[in-house]
């Protein structure tokens, strides 16, 4: 008798609205983390002083580099919509599958709204 | 560290092809397959069967499969009515059990897989010992220091009425086997079906040990490995919330503190 396979998973199971904005989470969690370091950065070039903050600067409002900020604000939006959702969820609320589908919804739709909020003011 | 990735033996290979003599009424239907002794991958057979010769489930095509083009196809199932939970299997890329899955509502073909992220048996079986160790080191039954009555353990309608909606689990492991987590951790964390388990015996008014339960489930990995993706919950055939019933243990287990 030959050993065991091992079922498919991730090849074969559906993407759930569930899992997908859970992975959105942890995803958005780890973007946000990394960027906070080229944030810190970006802040803490006003303190070298004026040539300094001058190539931050520039680099920031180049193509690339708001392109990297946009992401950034997008990836802060969400999971600080969806972290509002999962502390209602901690404190025991909003676990009837009505409610995720609507929260999940709203959470994507916050997102946009922020983001484009930051962006187009 | 999770894999995300199939071992080399469970990569699977394309498979046969049977068809049923009918011109109409063929439905597609992709089905996991895996022998122990060819020594071989798993294959994906595909049968074009014809539906005005069995009934509208899932499970009737899959008998309909074994009775009349493949007899070796192998599949648990027992009730047909979706309360012994046996013929639970991934099909159309969720969980559920297949004799209350309606086939003839799936559009296009259907995919049947066993449940995923489980060592294989065969075909369709999967080996479910970790799972229903893990339910047992709930300790599903009651425990209680109070002296024995003379008649039954009497509960108020309010305190009955607790247990609705964690009694019905049919143990079929479909959420479970629906979780990312439980894929990855699934010989530390318990799972959801598990988990409802615990906390249908946390809620319950006559049992005593609530404390050394909520003790046992206060780790980082046991309990703690729901990140409440909610698969779970969604996928349940019975209509349950395991998710929930996990969230009100860990906040049982702070309210405590």
């Amino acid at each position: 008798m030959s050993s065991r396979p091992l079922s498919p998973h991730l090849q074969v199971y559906r993407p759930q609205i569930t899992s997908v904005l859970s992975i959105l989470h942890r995803g958005t969690g780890i973007v946000i983390a990394m960027g906070a370091v080229l944030v810190a950065l970006w802040i803490g070039s006003v303190a070298l002083g004026p040539d300094w903050y001058g190539v931050v600067s520039a680099l920031v409002n180049s193509l690339p580099g708001k392109f990297l900020v946009f992401i950034w604000t997008a990836c802060t939006a969400y999971h600080l919509c969806n972290g509002i959702r999962h502390l209602a969820w901690d404190a025991g609320f909003g676990f009837e599958l009505p409610q995720v589908y609507l929260t999940g919804k709203l959470v994507v739709l916050a997102t946009a709204v922020i983001t484009a909020g930051v962006w187009l003011t | 560290m999770a894999d995300f990735r199939l071992p080399k033996n469970s990569r699977i290979r394309k498979g046969n092809h049977f068809r049923d003599s009918t011109e109409q009424d063929l439905k597609t239907v992709h089905i996991y397959r895996w022998d122990p002794d060819t020594g071989q991958n798993p294959r994906l057979d595909r049968f074009d069967v014809d539906m005005k010769a069995c009934g509208p489930m899932v499970l009737d095509v899959l008998i309909h499969i074994k009775n009349t083009i493949d007899s070796t196809l192998t599949f648990r199932r027992s009730c047909r009515e979706g309360i012994c939970g046996s013929c639970s299997m991934n099909i159309d890329g969720t969980n559920s059990l297949a004799c209350i899955t309606s086939a003839v509502d799936i559009k296009g073909d259907i995919r049947v897989y066993p449940l995923p992220h489980m060592s294989v048996v065969k075909d369709l079986v999967v080996d479910l010992s970790n799972f229903y160790e893990q339910y047992a080191s709930v300790k599903p039954w009651l425990q209680s220091d109070s002296p024995t009555p003379d008649r039954e353990r009497l509960q108020s309608e309010d305190e009955r009425s607790r247990l609705d909606g964690l009694y019905e689990c049919i143990l079929c492991a479909c959420c479970s086997t629906s979780c990312p987590s439980y894929w990855w951790n699934g010989d530390r964390y318990l799972g959801p079906a598990a988990l409802l388990q615990a906390y249908r015996w946390i809620a319950d008014s006559r049992d005593d040990f609530t404390g050394e339960r909520l003790d046992e489930l206060d780790d980082a990995f046991k309990l703690y490995h729901c990140h409440t993706i909610m698969n779970c919950t969604r996928t349940c055939p019975k209509g349950l919330n395991p998710a929930k019933s996990i969230a009100l243990i860990k906040r049982a287990i702070q309210e405590r503190k």
